[in-house]
């Protein structure tokens, strides 16, 4: 408790360079960067994918590489090979992270969506495209934003450990913290990592309860 | 830079070499702190997982709470650890029990779900007592089903234990770390290739596992 009244009641830890606010924007800048670029990818691939059913084994071995790679080895490895300078060689880990969750779940909402509720939406005499957005889509959306959650909150959790290869933000706190044994600095750092991830989670619960359909929620 | 990706002498001279960063040593270390939150998550998740299919009103709030947990970073986690247990595989260890647990609990109360509702009552009428019934007729059941969440648990820890690296607890990712030190790639590739052989080799123990444990979703599927 010391530690966090240590931290956070330092007056310099509130303003500058290395200030709460700053690194909190970095934090929130490289994250929505590194999340947007991936949901750019990922959404129409996992949409395509699903509704075309094409390149479906892809998108299997996709989601196991990813939970099996270790994210601070990819990290370190792209930024050593790419070297440091510009923010890309920690971005691209961090969007090859994000990738696949979303991918995935996408890919899973649209295919497992009910084939009478395909069926019926051909039947009304829509098209492909249609069928998609207007049936197959609303009845994904909880998979999609639950992919879209998994793949926010692991881009979150990766930006702070990519404090390790030079990258700013709340994992800077921690990571500086430990190098000089700075606890106060570590433990402050971890617990506004936290709250950051829990703010996300919120954030996509409301979200959650805003854009999908009263009728989808009550069926799961 | 004629430096090549990978020196292969060097992985043949630190392999076994009585360092406490020989690969061998970080590999034991790694698999002793990826499988013991795994084992300690099934212990804890089986009975955490059977009160909340049978009281559905606890569902609700643990999956809230696990949801929570399983957003945390798992880096913040260690570092406040550090505080209590201090550059021990304890602080890597606690962290990684509720990671698997976020993932163990809900594949509990679905395999549980899963067990038709005739197969119970046939059980019943059978003369099983609940006791009885559950470990011998709805657990196995509900094997599968917790197997493939166990497979989740187990690769995904796997994984997650390198970052205990940035605390000096991380097994194979202490070769992350000393990699990025000397600017030298092979500890890194290293490192990467025997964590994803490593969960490679743990998922098909697990599917051989669920195939051992269920004979008859076999037999189903031939007949």
């Amino acid at each position: 408790m010391n530690w966090l009244i240590d931290f956070f009641g330092e007056p310099a830890n509130w303003s500058g360079p290395d200030g709460i606010p700053t690194r909190l924007l970095q934090h929130v800048e490289f994250s929505l960067l590194a999340f947007a670029i991936a949901a750019i990818i990922a959404l129409p691939l996992g949409l395509w994918v699903g509704h075309t059913g094409r390149g479906a084994v892809l998108v299997v071995l996709s989601a196991n590489a990813a939970r099996a790679l270790p994210t601070l080895g990819l990290l370190v490895l792209v930024v050593l090979l790419i070297g440091v300078g510009t923010i890309w060689p920690v971005l691209i880990p961090l969007i090859a992270l994000a990738v696949p969750p979303i991918l995935v779940n996408t890919y899973e909402g649209i295919r497992n969506a009910d084939a009478d509720l395909r069926d019926a939406a051909y039947g009304m005499g829509l098209r492909g495209r249609q069928v998609l957005f207007s049936a197959l889509v609303p009845v994904a959306l909880p998979l999609i934003l639950l992919g879209l959650r998994l793949a926010a909150i692991q881009v979150v959790a990766t930006a702070t450990v990519a404090a390790y290869v030079g990258l700013g933000g709340l994992g800077r706190y921690i990571i500086d913290g430990l190098a000089t044994k700075d606890y106060p600095s570590v433990f402050g750092g971890a617990v506004l990592v936290v709250l950051l991830a829990l703010a996300v989670q919120f954030g996509f619960a409301l979200l959650n309860r805003v854009v999908v359909s009263p009728g989808v929620r009550q069926v799961r | 830079m004629d430096e090549p990706l990978i020196r292969w002498d060097w992985i043949a001279r630190n392999w076994d070499n009585g360092s406490p960063l020989a690969i061998r040593t970080l590999l034991e270390n790694h698999i002793v702190m990826a499988f013991v939150p795994v084992v300690f998550g099934l212990i804890l998740a089986i009975p955490l997982g059977l009160a909340c299919a049978r009281w559905r009103l606890l569902y609700q709030p643990t999956t809230a709470l696990m949801n929570i947990v399983y957003a945390m970073p798992s880096l913040a986690l260690f570092s406040i650890l550090l505080s209590v247990t201090g550059l021990t595989q304890t602080t890597v260890i606690i962290p990684l029990t509720l990671f698997s647990l976020a993932v163990l609990i809900p594949s509990v109360v679905d395999g549980m779900t899963s067990v038709p509702d005739h197969v119970r009552q046939s059980a019943t009428a059978m003369g099983f007592r609940p006791l009885r019934r559950l470990i011998l007729v709805e657990l196995p059941i509900a094997t599968p089903v917790v197997l493939a969440g166990t497979r989740v648990a187990t690769v995904a820890s796997i994984s997650l234990v390198s970052v205990g690296a940035l605390i000096g607890q991380g097994g194979l990712g202490a070769l992350f770390t000393d990699g990025w030190q000397r600017q030298f790639s092979t500890p890194i590739i290293v490192g990467i290739a025997l964590i994803v052989l490593l969960a490679v080799a743990a998922d098909l123990v697990l599917i051989v596992l669920q195939r051992l444990l269920t004979p008859w979703s076999r037999a189903r599927r031939s007949a």
